[in-house]
């Protein structure tokens, strides 16, 4: 593993105390150039850890606050009358950076979460007529609260599909909560933050991260994933393609964080709860079920060929 | 180069001119078996090559050799005997790969020239048997340190690789009526009958037990004494041999009151005589080899009762005929048959032939040198003037023979001059050429038109494959006689003397002559089956391998079901036939580009798994190698080193790319020898 990845990494973790394996996820995402949903309650850090990131990884930031009343134009951005040169000018919305932060997407109307996912899988937007591209690296992280917390509006199945990953951050424990409250303010930590490489360098890595060798032996165990999900009645829909690559390109990611050149079936488990989890659904009334759970299963039932 | 490869190079060239010993100059074998046998002495000894000027010089005076042996370096026994010394001097100079190289395709090369003297089942077997010790050296030069046995395996593999492909071209490959290129004249190999008879020169093709022809009857077989096969006619007697005389006449002869045809198809042996053989008076033949427009002139048909549709020799048919029928009723193929020749043939066992003869024929049947046998004229003279009937005179010339104490016999005593009369007075012994030559001599000094016809009588029935052998053994002659109103007929005097010859063949005629060959003489009943079954088996192989021509071809392929047959579809298919063969070959053989290598590895960590299962730490089946070696290093310390090496290795082999047959064998190794 590349000496910027290392520093980032542990970086990252004297902040966010206690939760290496969502740092990890995280940056594991971000390689394999998709996009993260977190989903959790308020107040645990979140934002946080998407800031941190940002700051670590040497990216551009913004944050975009959704809300019921948020409109696309607030997202994207809007053409204003200059008065002086008698012509329309257009003010780039907080979607223009590589790293964008999507607070509480949930909570936005369908129409205004549509304009950021439709962003997020073009790369580019379209306003008024021209499309600007987006810059690179373009990551968005979006947290979400709890469906079932008042005043949300659910995203559908298919524009979850459009992240990579889901993962939720939960409660930290003991010995990280007594760091967290006796060490300083995160803000200011945060604020002091070096970046550890360069957007040149997270290029790289990335291309790195595609390069990782995939065998024949490994395929198989991929597709027996994707065979159960779609055969066993335990879900209401099986894994589509597109999270069957999902599962390789963040496996592959995987492996680079393990410095390893070959993926092995220990990758594919690690990132399978974050890339499966908010695409599996049980059926009728288990619906509610704990989809960490679900994906637990499915590691279980199905045996490495 | 390793003292075994030379060995082998050895070997090979050693086997691949091994056969032609028996036709080589002695100095010539002598010289390469000696150069052999010096260079195997110089590989074991690990001396010096010699120089490259001795090389020269043996070279020069081995290619002087044959220059003054065959006064030529060209043709089949000259150009073989060159090869043959070349290939034995090449391994002297074995200095580099390339050079075994050149020796490995010299010793393929060579092989051919050995089917120029023999096309035979067991030929093929060693050849066969030769190319395998062949490809064996080259696989042993293009990959040392492989055991004789893998190396012998991967050639035979390669061989069997072959198989498929040398059918499609042996199928495919588009025949030509006649040979593609001409051999040498003395490639081809002659014997049989002469046109030349003399005493003596029967009975010693007598010995041989070479096939002459394969005959298939379409329906029931004549009587055996009634298979008189046609040879060569032969007119002129200069007191001691016959001969056909000057050419005779093109007018095509006469049949008639023409009997139940016989139709029947003969394989003839090569020859290289033009004749063909037919049962006495043949009407119809054709030569299914041949080209399509010589076929139609041939198979005319005439209906019973008229002229015979093999038409006479006739300058402007002739060169479309294959075959001619000549005035004296032999079948003259147009050019000396030096291949295997297929024909099928009508002929008439009842007959009435040249009823109206021309005089200068019955002259020829007539003449007589007056100056040798004057015991024999006087005898005829004397005949002559108490007989006036020629057919009596023909039946006392028999009752002679059969009454005077005549033996017939394998080994007659030499005879003086005058033949006829130290024959019929003093020795009285005589094989069926004398008796034929001494009967038309009488015949004629009586003033009765005969003849002496050459042949084959009878043959052995071969139950296995239903046809009939004729051998050399089966070689006769007997006599025509012309009277008139009855036309040329045949009389045998061998009859007279010797029935049993006629009806049953040469070894019942003499049961304890010990001149007969072995196999000619009464054999054991499983000796005679096991004789047939191999002869069925050649037949078949002279028929499918061997004859598989321009129309066995055709036949062939129309029953396979490919219909319009041309020689370009056919290069087509043979050409589609064979990218599809080799096509097939090369997924197989890169079968490993698209399956996973046989998975030994994933079989001994399966088993690696269930020992450790057994000692109570059985594994999940979604864990992976990682995670359980950590699980197992946790609870059994002492294995932790050794599992996590293992799980590591196999992991690698497993998942990532490029790893090498050793770090498979190390794991295959480690995994077994782990103790639990």
């Amino acid at each position: 593993m590349s000496n910027s990845l290392h520093h980032a990494i542990t970086q990252a973790e004297q902040i966010i105390l206690g939760k290496p394996q969502q740092i990890r996820l995280a940056l594991a995402c971000l390689l394999a150039r998709g996009h993260l949903l977190i989903e959790d309650l308020p107040g645990v850090g979140k934002t946080t850890l998407a800031h941190v990131l940002a700051r670590t990884l040497g990216l551009q930031f913004s944050r975009i606050q959704f809300t019921s009343d948020l409109l696309p134009a607030d997202i994207l951005g809007v053409s204003v009358y200059q008065r002086d040169t008698n012509e329309f000018k257009f003010h780039p919305g907080p979607i223009f950076a590589q790293m964008v932060l999507a607070d509480e997407i949930n909570r936005a109307t369908p129409k205004a979460q549509s304009a950021l996912l439709e962003a997020m899988e073009e790369q580019q937007v379209t306003i008024e007529g021209t499309t600007r591209a987006l810059p690179a690296p373009f990551f968005v992280i979006a947290t979400q609260n709890p469906a079932y917390q008042i005043g949300t509006f659910a995203l559908p199945e298919s524009q979850l599909d459009r992240f990579l990953m889901r993962i939720q951050m939960g409660y930290p424990d003991a010995q990280a909560e007594r760091g967290l409250l006796s060490g300083m303010d995160r803000r200011e930590i945060v604020a002091g933050l070096s970046p550890q490489m360069t957007s040149v360098e997270l290029f790289e890595l990335q291309k790195q991260a595609r390069k990782i060798f995939v065998s024949p032996a490994l395929l198989d165990y991929v597709q027996a994933i994707l065979r159960h999900t779609r055969e066993a009645v335990r879900y209401t829909h099986g894994l589509s393609p597109r999270a069957g690559l999902s599962l390789l390109a963040a496996a592959r990611a995987w492996a680079l964080l393990d410095n390893r050149d070959a993926v092995i079936p220990e990758d594919v488990q690690a990132v399978l709860p974050g890339v499966a989890s908010h695409r599996l659904q049980a059926p009728g009334e288990h619906a509610r079920q704990n989809s960490d759970m679900l994906v637990r299963e499915l590691i279980e039932s199905v045996a490495i060929p | 180069m390793s003292k075994h490869l030379i060995y082998g190079l050895l070997l090979s060239i050693l086997m691949v001119i091994a056969p032609h010993a028996e036709h080589l100059p002695l100095w010539a074998s002598s010289l390469c078996a000696g150069l052999l046998a010096w260079r195997t002495y110089l590989a074991y000894s690990g001396t010096a090559l010699p120089k490259r000027w001795l090389l020269m010089l043996v070279t020069l005076a081995a290619t002087a050799g044959i220059v003054i042996e065959f006064h030529t370096l060209f043709g089949r026994e000259a150009g073989v005997t060159l090869l043959v010394l070349l290939a034995a001097l090449k391994p002297m100079e074995l200095h580099k790969a390339r050079n075994a190289m050149v020796v490995i395709y010299l010793a393929c090369f060579i092989i051919i020239t050995n089917f120029f003297y023999s096309q035979s089942i067991p030929t093929a077997l060693y050849l066969l048997a030769t190319l395998m010790v062949i490809v064996t050296t080259w696989v042993h030069l293009q990959a040392q340190g492989i055991a004789l046995k893998a190396r012998a395996r991967i050639a035979a593999l390669l061989l069997l690789q072959a198989l498929p492909l040398m059918l499609i071209l042996f199928v495919l490959f588009p025949r030509v009526p006649g040979p593609l290129w001409g051999l040498p004249q003395d490639a081809y190999a002659s014997s049989g009958l002469d046109e030349r008879m003399a005493p003596g020169s029967l009975s010693r093709l007598s010995l041989s037990q070479a096939v002459a022809f394969r005959v298939t009857y379409n329906d029931k077989p004549p009587r055996r004494d009634q298979m008189y096969w046609r040879g060569p006619v032969l007119w002129m007697f200069d007191g001691r041999a016959w001969t056909p005389g000057t050419t005779a006449l093109s007018v095509a002869p006469q049949f008639t009151e023409l009997g139940q045809p016989i139709n029947y198809s003969v394989t003839l042996e090569p020859h290289n005589k033009a004749w063909l053989f037919a049962l006495d008076v043949p009407d119809k033949l054709s030569i299914p080899a041949t080209s399509r427009d010589t076929l139609l002139a041939q198979t005319a048909d005439c209906g019973s009762g008229c002229e015979a549709a093999i038409p006479a020799p006739d300058a402007s048919q002739r060169r479309v005929m294959a075959a001619t029928l000549t005035h004296d009723f032999q079948i003259l193929n147009k050019e000396p048959v030096n291949a295997r020749l297929r024909y099928a043939a009508r002929s008439h066992l009842v007959y009435r032939a040249n009823l109206q003869e021309t005089a200068q024929q019955l002259k020829r049947g007539l003449q007589l040198p007056r100056q040798f046998n004057p015991r024999a004229q006087q005898l005829a003279a004397e005949w002559r003037s108490s007989e006036k009937d020629d057919e009596t005179i023909v039946r006392t010339a028999l009752s002679y023979f059969h009454n005077q104490n005549f033996v017939y016999t394998l080994e007659p005593p030499p005879l003086g001059v005058h033949t006829v009369d130290d024959f019929l007075f003093t020795t009285k012994q005589g094989f069926c050429e004398h008796y034929a030559s001494a009967f038309v001599f009488l015949m004629r000094a009586a003033g009765i038109p005969a003849r002496v016809v050459t042949g084959y009588l009878g043959g052995e029935f071969n139950s296995v494959g239903n046809y009939y052998i004729v051998r050399q053994s089966d070689a006769h002659a007997w006599a025509e006689v012309w009277l008139a109103g009855r036309g040329w007929v045949r009389f045998d005097p061998t009859g007279a003397i010797a029935p049993e010859r006629i009806q049953r063949g040469l070894s019942a005629a003499l049961p304890d002559n010990a001149a007969l060959p072995f196999m000619a003489r009464n054999p054991p009943q499983w000796m005679r089956e096991l004789r047939l079954n191999l002869d069925t088996l050649a037949n078949q192989w002279n028929q499918w391998v061997l004859g598989y021509d321009a129309e066995r071809q055709f036949a062939f392929l129309t029953r396979l079901g490919i219909e319009s047959i041309t020689w370009q579809k056919m290069a087509l298919d043979m050409a589609g036939g064979l990218g599809i063969a080799i096509a097939l070959f090369a997924l197989f053989m890169l079968r490993h580009l698209f399956a996973r290598q046989p998975d030994k590895v994933q079989a001994a960590w399966l088993k690696l798994c269930a020992r450790l299962a057994k000692s109570g730490l059985p594994r999940a089946a979604h864990e992976g190698a990682q995670d359980y070696a950590a699980r197992i290093a946790a609870a059994r310390p002492e294995l932790a080193e050794a599992i996590r090496d293992l799980a590591a290795r196999y992991t690698a082999l497993r998942y990532r790319a490029g790893h090498d047959e050793h770090e498979q064998r190390e794991f295959l190794q480690r995994a077994k020898a782990l103790k639990i």
